[in-house]
């Protein structure tokens, strides 16, 4: 318990000059309400933590001590050859480069898919949200409603109309079917965003003789960079841990990290390299996890912003 | 909006409208046509290519006397049920916990949500991993001495889905968390200081008025938790591959296998339609309730 703070009754003092009685009373600092709250929250929190720990130490062992140890227990000599074996040479049916293949090919499917279903998404919300035509909301709502309806239901057809314009296959095929599915959120979100711009702002380029497109880019998008931002973390995260339309639209050559990180641990030849599927599966996580905790506070706003309507 | 300036209305807002192209054409092809579809073909006999040769219920028929389906069925109930009750449950206590105006509170709240940016193949592999009875947990609690302790659901047919559900646990409660604190920014502090100045205790404080106030939140993350309950399938990929055998087997997992695999096309248009259907079950009054009240 040596969290339990110093400062605390000073800041409540101070706030209490400020702004007149705030807040629960200030309690001593070992009470035992502290001590059962921040011991929940502790037993909590190293719940969450363990399996990101057992992960990391897995991964830095060798499989020697896997099998004579025990998960939780620090490795004894660390080791970063399952890491680079798991980088470069692991096996997924024919291919032994690694999961550096399915890296790749995830960067070649998350970056345009982000920039592609931002770009159609923040115009459609911008047309939903100032230029509403008639049944331009019929649309709307379908989206919304769209978002809830199983994939199942819509996997096959895509494939036609992928099979139909020759991208069933295909990354390029991928992307849109990312874009496609990104659409009802974040239309909806950037949709809010604008709405909630003062109107006159609207008018008053109207007036200028501003159209469509330029008050779009010379006045919507400099004042919505937040909202770009959000929409990049939930979709950056969302493509690149996408698995079923990873595995449904691509071919083992373009498989996402996801698809081939599965492929890797769940294979049923040869000897399992616990060490090595505990770094792969690090590595797969690594890119969302980095976005997650470098964009703190975003993040938050951004799957708010998804899960709520605003 | 512009009426005044542009005389023609049919030249009106004809950017908007251009602009709007691809998501017209998303919602009206691919949602409305692309579903309208697959609900067709599933009264067909397709096979490794979609026909038109129509056959009445008969797929129906054979997914509802079909084990493995069956199965599925049973395990998305209990996925469901377990999801929804704990999420709701974990989530507002871990929320209510972190309302205390607790320290670190972002700290606690980063970590509580981060297994919520991992794709559920990561997370189930990670529990595949801590699962793993010759290595994971059961082996360690063994090693202390307990040499009859046995946890092992992912190899036990009759109680895999409760290990996967832990896994999906630990994934998402995270954002439930997330809503709830929102929820629970929003009531207001005087609320707080009538019931204390009342004496009514915390927890009744929580149960009977502030669980009430926040019945919008709640109708939300039910229906959040609802949609992604029935969509659950790379999880289970990952932690199980649908066994032991066909015992942790889900819908959504019978529909891509049965589409792609099994090359019975017809079997999984009617399975994805079941799919639809009970999310049409659970949409549907909330969406009458959220879009009819605004009018």
């Amino acid at each position: 318990m040596s969290m339990a703070n110093t400062a605390a009754p000073a800041i409540a003092a101070a706030s209490q000059d400020i702004a007149g009685p705030y807040g629960p009373k200030p309690r001593r600092m070992f009470s035992r309400r502290n001590i059962f709250l921040y011991g929940t929250l502790f037993v909590i929190a190293a719940y969450y933590l363990l399996p990101l720990y057992v992960m990391v130490v897995t991964s830095l062992k060798g499989m020697p001590e896997i099998r004579l140890g025990n998960i939780f227990s620090p490795p004894l000599e660390i080791t970063f050859e399952p890491w680079v074996k798991a980088w470069s040479t692991a096996c997924t049916g024919l291919n032994c480069d690694g999961l550096s293949r399915g890296f790749w090919n995830s960067v070649r499917i998350t970056v345009p898919s982000v920039l592609l279903s931002i770009a159609i998404a923040s115009v459609n919300g911008y047309a939903l949200a100032n230029w509403r035509f008639k049944g331009a909301d019929t649309f709307f709502i379908i989206l919304i409603v769209g978002a809830f309806i199983p994939y199942q239901v819509m996997i096959y057809p895509i494939v036609i109309i992928l099979r139909e314009i020759g991208l069933y296959g295909s990354l390029s095929g991928l992307v849109i079917v990312h874009s496609i599915f990104g659409m009802p959120i974040l239309t909806l979100l950037f949709r809010n965003y604008f709405s909630s711009m003062p109107e006159e702002l609207f008018r008053a380029a109207r007036v200028d003789g501003a159209g469509f497109w330029g008050i779009f880019l010379r006045i919507m998008l400099p004042m919505s960079l937040p909202i770009f931002v959000v929409a990049i973390i939930l979709q950056v995260t969302g493509i690149w841990n996408d698995f079923l339309f990873g595995v449904v639209y691509t071919r083992p050559d373009t498989y996402p990290m996801t698809v081939q990180l599965n492929n890797i641990v769940n294979s049923v030849q040869g000897v399992k390299e616990y060490n090595v599927n505990m770094a792969a599966t690090i590595l797969t996580g690594l890119v969302p996890l980095i976005v997650y905790f470098i964009s703190g506070k975003l993040f938050v706003r951004g799957i708010a912003a998804g899960a709520v309507k605003g | 909006m512009s009426k005044s300036e542009r005389p023609n209305p049919l030249f009106r807002n004809l950017n908007a409208k251009v602009a709007s192209i691809p998501m017209i054409l998303t919602a009206g092809v691919v949602f409305v046509g692309g579903t309208l579809w697959t609900v067709l073909y599933s009264f067909t006999n397709s096979k490794l290519l979609p026909r038109l040769n129509f056959v009445g219920l008969d797929q129906y028929y054979r997914l509802w006397v079909t084990p493995r389906w069956l199965i599925s069925i049973e395990n998305l109930l209990i996925y469901g049920a377990i999801s929804l009750v704990f999420s709701l449950v974990i989530g507002f206590l871990l929320a209510a916990l972190l309302d205390q105006k607790i320290r670190f509170e972002d700290t606690f709240r980063t970590i509580f949500l981060y297994p919520f940016a991992l794709s559920f193949i990561v997370t189930g592999l990670v529990w595949q991993w801590l699962l793993n009875p010759d290595f994971g947990i059961q082996h360690v609690v063994r090693g202390l001495g307990w040499d009859s302790f046995s946890f092992d659901p992912l190899y036990n047919s009759s109680i895999v889905i409760y290990g996967i559900s832990i896994a999906a646990l630990w994934q998402g409660t995270g954002l439930i968390m997330c809503l709830m604190l929102a929820g629970l920014r929003g009531i207001d502090e005087d609320i707080w200081k009538a019931a204390r100045v009342d004496g009514i205790p915390m927890w009744k404080t929580y149960l009977f008025i502030v669980i009430p106030m926040m019945r919008p939140v709640f109708i939300t993350t039910l229906v959040i938790i609802a949609s992604g309950i029935v969509k659950v399938y790379d999880l289970v990929v990952a932690q199980t591959s649908g066994g032991p055998g066909i015992a942790s087997e889900v819908p959504a997992k019978y529909v891509y296998d049965y589409m792609f695999f099994a090359q019975n096309l017809g079997q999984g248009f009617a399975a994805s339609t079941m799919m639809l259907l009970s999310v049409v079950i659970v949409i549907v009054p909330w969406a009458y309730l959220e879009f009819g009240r605004r009018k």
